[in-house]
């Protein structure tokens, strides 16, 4: 345990170091004021003849809409930090030979897998906080909106880029890092695609389209846990008409959700047996 | 009786169709300062890795300080050098000292104040605040050094630990390894480079091709490890024979033989025996051998191709 504390805190380090953090955060800002910036202006539209309830519903439909507009740019954001950090950092070290000092210690190759994810969770814990929560706070200060299950939602987000993180490091352990790159986001897009088919089929009422998205899911859920998400903080009107660009027409079920938090276990289980496996 | 430092048992490794170290059998006793030399590509770091638990042995087994390779309480009493220097290059060199002390589990009082030593000891006091990713390769090397030196280990791996050094950073080597030696830890040196290991080692393996092909005891060298030519009529195979008493490698071509003796103290022996056997002996020539010339003839010159 003392070593995995100890290894997680060194990654903390490496990606303080290596920009990584600076880097993320510096766009990250860009991207809040960008987001505020035009929020603003939107939701100045609205402001004209607030009096009319039925602006007022209006005007509530068009923030939440723009929220979630917000929050999906930001899940994309946060798993692709996510799949950053895990592709390089165990390849990395092995293709560099650096790992060799830290594996000849008295410690288990498990103990170094999960020093460096738990590093990473944290990492991503608060770059998901800064990203989510500052958009949700910018939408709340101008305009006082809070989306139903907020929380929620931006948990669910956090283990989207949690899973594409640990689905990274188990590939890393395995193949070279860019060659990792690739699979992951390879697979995310895979999933991408098959969550609009299921979204576009269930409109359509195609069952095999529906299917096909749902096959997508379970091979990579991350795709599954942003569409509940938005199903979590869509306004009770878009969620009683069942149409939103978010995803209201087909929702992944809780167990979806559970299925995703199995799939990252078994991720994170992969990717210590492989690089128990590996000569390093 | 101390256990060995290093007893192997057929090592194995093979990388599909290709065997990189072909069973590797091998005893290093403690305190001992033992040369692994081999031209590049031999499986001398193959070799290391595999004692190390870096890399699986396909077959085989091997033991460290009495216990199996991979054993945890046994890798804190360990020290490893990697080859090329290659670090953690993002970490300050005390930071880069802490991390590899807290992994060996020293207790933080320990820990710094042998960080602080190390430091001192390697020219690095002033660098102590300089991340890695600055360091020249002398500097990684006397870092790299440091760090497997934290634990006071009872045995140190060094992989090529001068290789593309300047000679101010072989000289450190060496005087770091008479310290060592001086210390009684075991230190266990991959090297292809000649000097390096006739100035440390006490015995030294030849590797080739994964193979060990000869185990040489360093002292020989200096008490004067020859190739004798003999010229003598009356040579017969059961006379040459009964020189293996004294020499190896003995070869009879009609009147002239080669052999190796460990000692020029043995040719007035070998005299004696010839001539009271009645071999007329003519010529008998030593010439002392250098490390060089025992590599080559036991390596090959096509190796490391």
């Amino acid at each position: 345990m003392r070593n995995i504390w100890t290894l997680a805190r060194m990654t903390y380090r490496e990606a303080l170091r290596r920009r990584i953090v600076l880097t993320a955060l510096a766009l990250g800002l860009c991207f809040l004021v960008v987001f505020s910036i035009g929020f603003h202006f939107i939701y100045g539209e609205f402001y004209i003849s607030q009096d009319r309830t039925i602006y007022r519903i209006i005007r509530t439909e068009a923030t939440n809409s723009l929220l979630l507009a917000g929050l999906y740019a930001v899940s994309f954001l946060s798993l692709a930090m996510g799949v950053l950090l895990g592709v390089d950092t165990l390849a990395g070290e092995i293709a560099s030979g650096a790992i060799q000092t830290i594996a000849s210690k008295p410690v288990r190759r498990a103990e170094i897998v999960l020093g460096k994810w738990l590093g990473f969770a944290v990492l991503l814990a608060l770059y998901s906080m800064l990203m989510s929560g500052g958009t949700a706070l910018s939408v709340f200060i101008q305009s006082g909106y809070v989306a139903p299950n907020l929380l929620v939602g931006i948990a669910l987000i956090y283990l989207e880029s949690l899973l594409m993180m640990t689905v990274s490091l188990a590939f890393s352990s395995a193949i070279p890092a860019l060659a990792a790159g690739g699979m992951v986001f390879g697979l995310y897009g895979l999933a991408f695609i098959g969550g609009w088919i299921e979204q576009i089929g269930a409109l359509l009422e195609n069952r095999t389209a529906v299917k096909i998205g749902i096959v997508t899911s379970l091979i990579v859920p991350s795709e599954a846990v942003w569409r509940r998400a938005a199903f979590e903080m869509q306004s009770p009107l878009v969620g009683g008409l069942g149409v939103s660009p978010f995803g209201g027409a087909s929702v992944p079920s809780a167990a979806m959700i559970l299925y995703t938090i199995v799939y990252l276990v078994m991720a994170l289980g992969v990717a210590i047996h492989s690089f128990q496996k590996r000569d390093i | 009786m101390a256990v060995p430092a290093i007893v192997t048992d057929k090592l194995n490794k093979t990388y599909g169709e290709r065997a990189v170290v072909k069973g590797l059998t091998l005893q290093v006793e403690q305190g001992e300062v033992f040369g692994f030399l081999g031209p590049n590509g031999a499986g001398k770091t193959t070799s290391v890795k595999m004692l190390l638990g870096l890399t699986a042995p396909t077959s085989g087994s091997a033991l460290l300080l009495g216990r199996p390779i991979g054993d945890l309480a046994t890798r804190a009493r360990i020290g490893f050098l990697p080859e090329h220097f290659r670090f953690q290059e993002w970490l300050t060199a005390r930071e880069f000292l802490e991390l590899h002390g807290e992994l060996l589990g020293m207790e933080s009082r320990n820990l710094r104040l042998r960080r602080d030593k190390l430091l001192e000891q390697l020219g690095l006091a002033d660098f102590a605040n300089a991340q890695l990713r600055t360091f020249s390769k002398g500097m990684l090397q006397r870092i790299g050094l440091a760090q497997a030196l934290l634990n006071r280990p009872a045995l140190v791996f060094l992989d090529e630990p001068t290789s593309g050094l300047d000679p101010v950073g072989r000289l450190l080597v060496r005087d770091i390894i008479h310290e060592l030696r001086e210390q009684g830890t075991c230190v266990f040196i991959n090297s292809h480079l000649l000097s390096e290991i006739e100035a440390t080692c006490d015995r030294t393996a030849f590797i080739s091709h994964g193979e060990v092909v000869r185990v040489l005891d360093m002292a020989s060298l200096d008490r004067g490890l020859s190739h004798v030519t003999l010229r003598a009529a009356g040579l017969t195979p059961e006379i040459a024979a009964g020189l293996a008493e004294w020499a190896e490698n003995v070869s009879v071509d009609g009147d002239e033989a080669a052999l190796i003796v460990h000692n020029e103290d043995c040719l007035p022996e070998i005299t004696k025996y010839l001539v009271a056997r009645q071999v007329r002996v003519y010529a008998i020539t030593p010439k002392s051998v250098s490390l060089e010339e025992i590599f080559i003839e036991t390596v090959g010159k096509d190796a490391g191709l």
